[in-house]
């Protein structure tokens, strides 16, 4: 095969696989910034939080780190619902969310940041997965374990969740909160609780993005900083509320930044994609995959 | 993990064992007020995982200095503020400790983000300098009492990378072209000009030359490139945790390179050494240090047995084979130029710094008019043999040898390199 | 601004208020007792720990016009400060200015950055238009990175002249007096802003834009005047940067620390006015600077963090809301 080809098909690929990951870590975004209003800036920080306690945990059990990252999930289920909690009480009630809640979240983010350098040190951790050094191969294609199963894990969360908020009555009062809260209301649901409820998902998947960011790379406390821009990024671009949309978007924030990589090289690959976000915030705010106002 | 900080400890029971006694019986007490030795070291932030390892060893040998009688018969005493790794908070706490503290002798924290911005407020007072791991800081101030301790001396561009090169061209057959990788950072951005300028003097043909940017996840995309570049070697300059996502990278896709290797700063870090295991076989590896018998000076075994039990107790890197000899060695420049001079003076100090020659832990060594060491000392080392991920292999001898200087060299060049395959 | 806008919105200022000249006086007579106080004092560290209170003063009294005032909230405010560090390295590489006339430029350039953040305020309000302005941080710091005229990712070295301007005692009192200058006038600014009908004007948008807009008041246009003012005493706040350290770098010019204390100092101090971002400026500077010198581990940075959030939790119109409220 030409050579070129074939490095044009191994950067999709592996952009493809990049993207997985970054789908883990945006869908939770797209939960809570997306349907709830809710702008968790610290969401890569709890992702981090995460990774690091799947680390230590895994360096006591020897346990896989997705596995991990799925017992903890319900841990970050009940802190994200404490932390709704808090929020909802403090700003959604009162009513001045919009810069204070973010400041909120901002304070948040240095908390946990600073924490985790308190309690675990300043250094990287890591944790290894028994497949880590495997590569599958296609033909000319690699597909390396070590970005392949938390990309497919991430998938199937993510597939899980949209079954989830399609079928069952909650995914769809949680679906209809980001449409309308009255009309909620006249169901006789509380949307607080379905918000809780959601916001809690949201940070579970914090969770998960956690165990496959820690099998993907050694991460320290402030890992979570280059993920901030890209996950917002991804969730504006797949037009906030639509999982899809998200997973899309995500996919193609991969490709675009490692067939530049691979090409024009590295140096300009995060420049490439945070143009496009510039440009989609001009031209299309409500996103690629978004609905109409 | 439980059964090692178990064994720390029982270490640095045995440590003070040691260590009192010596004490009890030290020549003579220290007396009189405190000789204190003010700086800012990075505790936090991003250069806080050498900053604090620098910090351990400066604290053991302000511990051995006391048990010894002190400086000039005074107690030694370090007075440090966190500058959470930002340059910023730099100028503040040097005229702090100069103002307010009143300290007697100032000394640099770790790397050039942190040095340069203590310049002008050192050399308005016109205090003797010693810093740690600085790059080409004095090029620009032209100070003559600053001193650097970093191995890489003033010609970074002729000689940091020729190790590197003299070991390539040895190799038979002679390798053609070389491919260059590097990191968009001050430290990486010189050590890949040295390497651009000797591939030009070797006349080898560079097919692949690009940089990339501190915020990148997946490095296969990188690696793939240079592989499709065809270069018989690859010289790569990168931080703890790209070197890791380029090592596995290069793992998964079967790298097979006749060399391959460079500044990459990551193994040099325990966690990372335990992590990569068997990727770093015949890895060509820039360093400061290595546990070889050529490289055994004065006082190197007792300062690593005393700071391992220290770290692990403190959960700081684990072997402590990178930064602390030499801010070890930082403190000794201190320590000797102020025994030879006899008295805290800062002009004085300077003088003799320039004109003598010091014993450290990591050997002799001389400044130059500019502060930078008269012989540069670059190590180059290849990993060889590395089974499994257990952290004793690397306390041992042969594990990491030296190829380059052949005045410290331990052992033969072993190629290609494979990423452990 | 016309006249047929301005009636509707509510009545202008209290009669009792001091006037704008006044304020401006009592400013520059602030100011000058400020820089013979610390004169009096004569330590270097002195010098500097104003320095440092003060440029913190300048950076959230600037946020806070935008921030504060019109409700817009800028995450990008390091990249601004940056912005105004860079123009000072590359005016004195290009050109061998001095600082004053750099931290002229910094006004310009930052005006400039302003002008086009607010063009993007056409199309985005409330959380995109914050995300926008984290993403021109990252842009601009890449561009930075990349541009090896001014040091790129190296860093660039900028040399303290060895003769120290006007008489002071120290090239360290001469940029302490220049930021008791920046400050009074960023304070006088402000204060001037928000008694004027262009203040009255980004109140009515902080409110309901669509309202304000649909009386008449020229939304774009005072959107515009605001960020531009913002981003030029954004960068004018950094401009000093590079003679305070010698040295400046992209990964601490864009600091994370710039951008959470000027959104967190306003909120601390109040967004509602003047004094609000010079209270939590002094307020939350002072106790970082102390840290760093007491404290000294990273337990200092959580002191930010937990103040911000336990400020926005429990006293959401800040310090000066509190007061407000007792009375």
């Amino acid at each position: 095969m030409d050579p070129n080809l074939v490095l044009l098909l191994n950067g999709i690929v592996s952009g493809l696989l990049l993207g997985g990951l970054y789908a883990a870590a945006a869908v939770g975004l797209s939960i809570s910034f997306g349907m709830l209003d809710i702008v968790n800036i610290a969401h890569p920080a709890f992702m981090v939080l995460s990774a690091l306690l799947v680390a230590l945990l895994w360096s006591t059990t020897g346990l896989d780190p997705l596995l991990l990252s799925l017992l903890l999930a319900p841990v970050f289920w009940l802190l994200g619902a404490g932390l709704y909690s808090v929020y909802h009480h403090f700003f959604e009630r009162r009513g001045d969310e919009a810069i204070q809640g973010l400041a909120f979240f901002f304070g948040v983010m240095f908390i946990i940041e600073v924490g985790l350098v308190l309690t675990l040190g300043p250094e990287q951790h890591f944790a290894d997965a028994a497949y880590a050094a495997t590569t599958w191969r296609l033909g000319e294609i690699d597909l390396p374990l070590r970005m392949l199963v938390p990309a497919a894990t991430a998938m199937a969360a993510i597939g899980i969740l949209a079954l989830f908020l399609r079928r069952s009555f909650t995914g769809r009062a949680i679906a209809a909160v980001a449409q309308d809260r009255e009309a909620l209301r006249l169901l006789a649901i509380n949307p607080t609780h379905i918000k809780r409820l959601a916001f809690g998902i949201s940070i579970a998947f914090a969770a998960l993005a956690g165990g496959a960011l820690a099998v993907v790379q050694p991460m320290d406390a402030w890992s979570g900083h280059i993920f901030i821009g890209r996950v917002f990024a991804i969730v504006i671009m797949g037009g906030l509320s639509s999982l899809g949309g998200c997973v899309v978007a995500a996919l193609a924030f991969g490709v675009v930044e490692n067939v530049t990589a691979t090409f024009f090289g590295p140096s300009w690959s995060p420049a490439v994609a945070f143009g496009c976000l510039l440009v989609v915030l001009a031209f299309r705010p409500q996103g690629l995959f978004g609905r109409m106002a | 993990m439980e059964g090692l900080s178990r064994r720390g400890l029982g270490r640095a029971a045995l440590a003070a064992a040691i260590t009192v006694p010596a004490a009890a019986r030290g020549q003579t007490a220290p007396s009189g007020p405190p000789i204190r030795i003010g700086y800012s070291m990075s505790l936090s932030g991003g250069l806080a995982g050498n900053g604090r390892p620098a910090l351990l060893a400066h604290r053991i040998w302000a511990e051995d200095i006391n048990s010894r009688g002190g400086l000039l018969g005074r107690p030694v005493e370090l007075v440090h503020y966190d500058d959470q790794s930002t340059g910023a908070q730099v100028p503040g706490i040097y005229t702090k400790l100069l103002d307010v503290d009143k300290v007697d002798l100032v000394i640099s924290g770790y790397a050039t983000a942190i040095i340069a911005p203590a310049m002008p407020v050192v050399m308005q007072r016109q205090m003797a300098f010693v810093s740690l791991f600085g790059t080409g800081v004095n090029a620009d101030f032209k100070y003559d009492r600053y001193f650097s301790i970093n191995p890489a001396g003033s010609q970074v561009k002729e000689t940091f990378a020729k190790g590197f090169f003299d070991i390539a061209m040895a190799m038979d057959p002679k390798p053609r072209s070389v491919a260059i990788l590097n990191l968009d950072s001050d430290f990486h951005q010189r050590t890949a000009e040295s390497a651009r300028f000797l591939a030009g003097q070797h006349k080898l043909r560079v097919v692949y030359d690009r940089a990339y940017p501190p915020s990148t996840v997946d490095f296969t995309p990188i690696i793939r490139a240079v592989q499709a570049s065809r270069p018989d070697i690859v010289y790569v300059g990168s931080y703890p945790p790209d070197s890791a996502g380029l090592l596995r990278a290069a793992n998964e896709l079967r790298v097979n390179f006749q060399m391959f290797g460079g500044p990459m700063i990551g193994p040099h870090i325990t966690a990372q050494k335990l992590q990569l295991g068997p990727i770093l076989n015949n890895l060509v590896v820039w360093d400061v240090y290595a546990p070889e018998p050529t490289l055994q000076f004065p006082g190197m075994q007792t300062l690593l047995e005393r700071y391992q039990p220290l770290a692990a107790r403190e959960n700081a890197d684990a072997l402590g084979h990178y930064v602390p000899p030499l801010a070890y060695a930082q403190m000794q420049v201190l320590e000797q130029a102020v025994k030879r001079v006899g008295r805290i003076d800062q002009a004085a100090l300077a003088v003799d710094m320039h004109g003598n020659s010091f014993d450290t832990v990591i050997g002799p060594l001389r400044f130059d008019a500019q502060g930078e060491w008269v012989e540069e000392r670059n190590l180059y080392t290849q990993y060889q043999g590395v089974q499994g991920n257990g952290i004793e292999q690397f306390r041992k001898a042969g594990t990491q040898v030296i190829l380059y200087p052949p005045r410290y060299k331990s052992g033969e060049l072993r190629k290609p390199y494979t990423a452990g395959l | 601004m016309s006249e047929t806008a301005m009636t509707a919105l509510p009545a202008p200022a209290p009669p009792r208020r001091m006037g704008h000249a006044s304020f401006w006086l009592a400013t520059a007579a602030a100011a000058a007792l400020i820089i013979l106080a610390l004169r009096g004092i004569g330590s270097e560290y002195a010098y500097f720990a104003a320095t440092f209170v003060l440029q913190y003063v300048v950076l959230a009294t600037a946020w806070n016009i935008l921030g504060g005032y019109a409700g817009y909230v800028n995450f990008g405010a390091a990249a601004f400060f940056a912005a105004g560090a860079y123009t000072t390295v590359a005016a004195g590489k290009a050109l061998g200015f001095g600082l004053l006339p750099c931290v002229g430029l910094a006004a310009i350039v930052g005006g400039i950055l302003g002008f086009g953040t607010g063009l993007l305020t056409l199309r985005l309000r409330g959380a995109y238009f914050a995300i926008a302005t984290l993403c021109l941080s990252v842009v601009l710091q890449t561009a930075v990175t990349n541009w090896s005229y001014v040091g790129g990712s190296r860093g660039a070295y900028v040399i303290r002249p060895r003769d120290v301007p006007f008489g002071f005692d120290s090239y360290g009192g001469y940029l302490c007096a220049l930021a008791v200058v920046l400050a009074a006038v960023a304070v006088a600014l402000a204060r001037t802003i928000e008694t004027s009908r262009l203040g009255l004007g980004l109140a009515a948008l902080r409110d309901d834009e669509m309202a304000a807009e649909a009386a008449g008041v020229p939304t774009l246009r005072l959107k515009l005047i605001a960020t531009s003012i913002s981003g030029a005493m954004m960068a004018v706040a950094g401009a000093p940067l590079p003679y305070l350290g010698s040295y400046v770098e992209p990964n601490s010019a864009f600091g994370l620390a710039y951008a959470v204390n000027a959104i967190a100092m306003p909120l601390i101090g109040g967004t509602a006015s003047w004094a609000g971002p010079l209270i939590g400026a002094v307020l939350l500077a002072s106790l970082q600077q102390a840290a760093t010198v007491t404290i000294s581990s990273a337990a200092n940075l959580m002191i930010v963090g937990v103040v911000l959030v336990v400020f926005v939790c429990v006293a959401p119109h800040g310090i000066i809301g509190l007061f407000r409220k007792r009375i």
